[in-house]
């Protein structure tokens, strides 16, 4: 949790409930509100997927789900926006390596 | 199959404004917004707004974000759907939408009389060696992260940008406490407002102007970033480069219109480099060439969230008096909303707008 905000002089930091996730079979906490992205972030995980044709490591850039840099497979589903989708408990979140597929 | 008077597509400063004027008119209105909550960029807006009081100034972005979707659920006659995407426009009128739930996906289509468009923009990136490397984030992601998610994007930051936006946000990340190495722009001159660039020079971070990123590297994230000086051609001058080690690059280099659905949809669209990029035409009232399509916000042309506000409200109150709603205060409101807008593009710095706005009108 090393790069959460914890103090700050207009918002608010508000407690919040963990959340636990599995990334590439890692467990790994985020808190409630987080999108992927952000607690992955948030854990020092930058490195979302790797590009379709030159497999170069990718993270997010727009983090508002326009860009597409971010897609990552979760429970099971490629192509899954992590910088908008929000986390849930459990969730299975593992890295891309290019196009995704339906396995 | 829905059937509504108006649909909003898009629920951020513009796309709330047209709502409410709308159901202020009497119509009936469907306000649908891809995110799980309304107020689109608003919501990681710290800073304080300025222009007028009728604006807000002097508020807090995600302060009138807040206010404006009070005021919405006002409206018995206006009904909104969040986490719902517009998939495209089709020629009998319907509208196609993608509804994410906790468990499944849900298609949706809705027949509209008129729809306004305000789906806002999107960011712009630079071309340089490695800019995919992670690391180099849009500068309204970076935004989002801090102040919505209340993450650090990092240790270090180089911003790419001396635009408000830039600006901004480099004295935001001070406020989270990440350490801003500097500020570069290829322009001679620091574009955003000199309060902005005045506080950040008092907080001891250095603005290189007539500088441009020409070089990322590192292995799986960002390490190093290298600068140059540019000459008048706005080439890098060699000899001149500066090496920053920073873990962050943040890219403000402005928005682009989100012109989609207006290509789709088929309006006639026209690139009108002041307003960012390609953008729908259309006459005062926002009406595009199609007349049961309007247009506001950023999708209109790059500006700001107050004049956002205002065209969306002009936009709501005209698609419903076309519509056959009466409204008493038509006249007059929409005659002030006008005045307001000349007055949020008046100035040196609205000169660029202006001379947009001239080639869009019709």
């Amino acid at each position: 949790m090393k790069q959460r905000i914890e103090n700050h002089p207009i918002l608010d930091i508000p407690l919040r409930r963990k959340i636990k996730f599995y990334y590439n079979d890692k467990v790994i906490f985020g808190l409630e509100g987080d999108t992927i992205a952000s607690a992955l972030h948030a854990s020092g995980i930058t490195q979302l997927s790797k590009s379709i044709k030159l497999h170069r490591p990718r993270g997010f850039y727009c983090a508002i789900g326009n860009c597409s840099s971010c897609f990552m497979r979760v429970d099971g589903k490629p192509n899954v926006k992590t910088c908008v989708e929000r986390l849930r408990e459990d969730m299975v979140v593992e890295s891309q390596d290019g196009r995704g597929s339906i396995k | 199959m829905m059937h509504t008077d108006i649909l909003v597509i898009g629920g951020g400063p513009s796309g709330l404004s047209a709502a409410i004027a709308a159901g202020k008119s009497g119509a009936e209105v469907l306000l649908v917004e891809g995110n799980q909550y309304f107020g689109g960029q608003l919501v990681k807006q710290t800073h304080m707004f300025f222009g007028s009081e009728k604006q807000y100034a002097a508020t807090r972005g995600f302060d009138i974000g807040k206010k404006l979707v009070e005021e919405v659920e006002v409206y018995d006659n206006v009904k909104t759907l969040h986490s719902t995407t517009a998939l495209g426009i089709y020629e009998d009128g319907i509208v196609t939408l993608e509804q994410k739930t906790e468990s499944e996906d849900v298609y949706l289509k809705v027949r509209a009389k008129t729809i306004i468009i305000g789906t806002g923009a999107l960011e712009r990136s630079l071309p340089f060696t490695n800019n995919d490397l992670p690391g180099i984030y849009g500068a309204g992601a970076v935004q989002t992260l801090m102040n919505e998610y209340l993450v650090k994007p990092g240790k270090r930051v180089l911003m790419v940008g001396a635009g408000n936006i830039g600006l901004i946000i480099s004295y935001q990340l001070l406020q989270a406490g990440v350490e801003v190495a500097g500020i570069i722009d290829a322009s001679s001159e620091i574009g955003g407002y000199l309060v902005h660039a005045s506080k950040i020079r008092r907080s001891g971070v250095p603005i290189f102007t007539g500088y441009t990123i020409v070089k990322a590297e590192g292995k799986d994230h960002l390490e190093k970033a290298t600068i140059a000086q540019v000459d008048r051609h706005w080439k890098p001058i060699p000899g001149t480069e500066k090496e920053f080690k920073v873990d962050v690059l943040c890219i403000s280099v402005g928005l682009t219109p989100s012109s989609a659905l207006f290509w789709q949809v088929g309006c006639e669209m026209e690139y009108v480099r002041d307003l960012g990029g390609y953008v729908p035409k259309r006459n005062q009232y926002l009406q595009t060439t199609l007349k049961n399509i309007y247009v506001a916000g950023d999708s209109a042309g790059i500006e700001e969230a107050s004049s956002a506000m205002v065209e969306g409200s002009i936009a709501g109150l005209s698609a419903s008096h076309n519509l056959g709603f009466i409204y008493e205060d038509y006249q007059r409101d929409i005659q002030e909303l006008l005045q307001e807008l000349e007055g949020l593009r008046g100035g040196e710095k609205g000169e660029h707008i202006r001379n947009g706005y001239n080639m869009v009108g019709f």
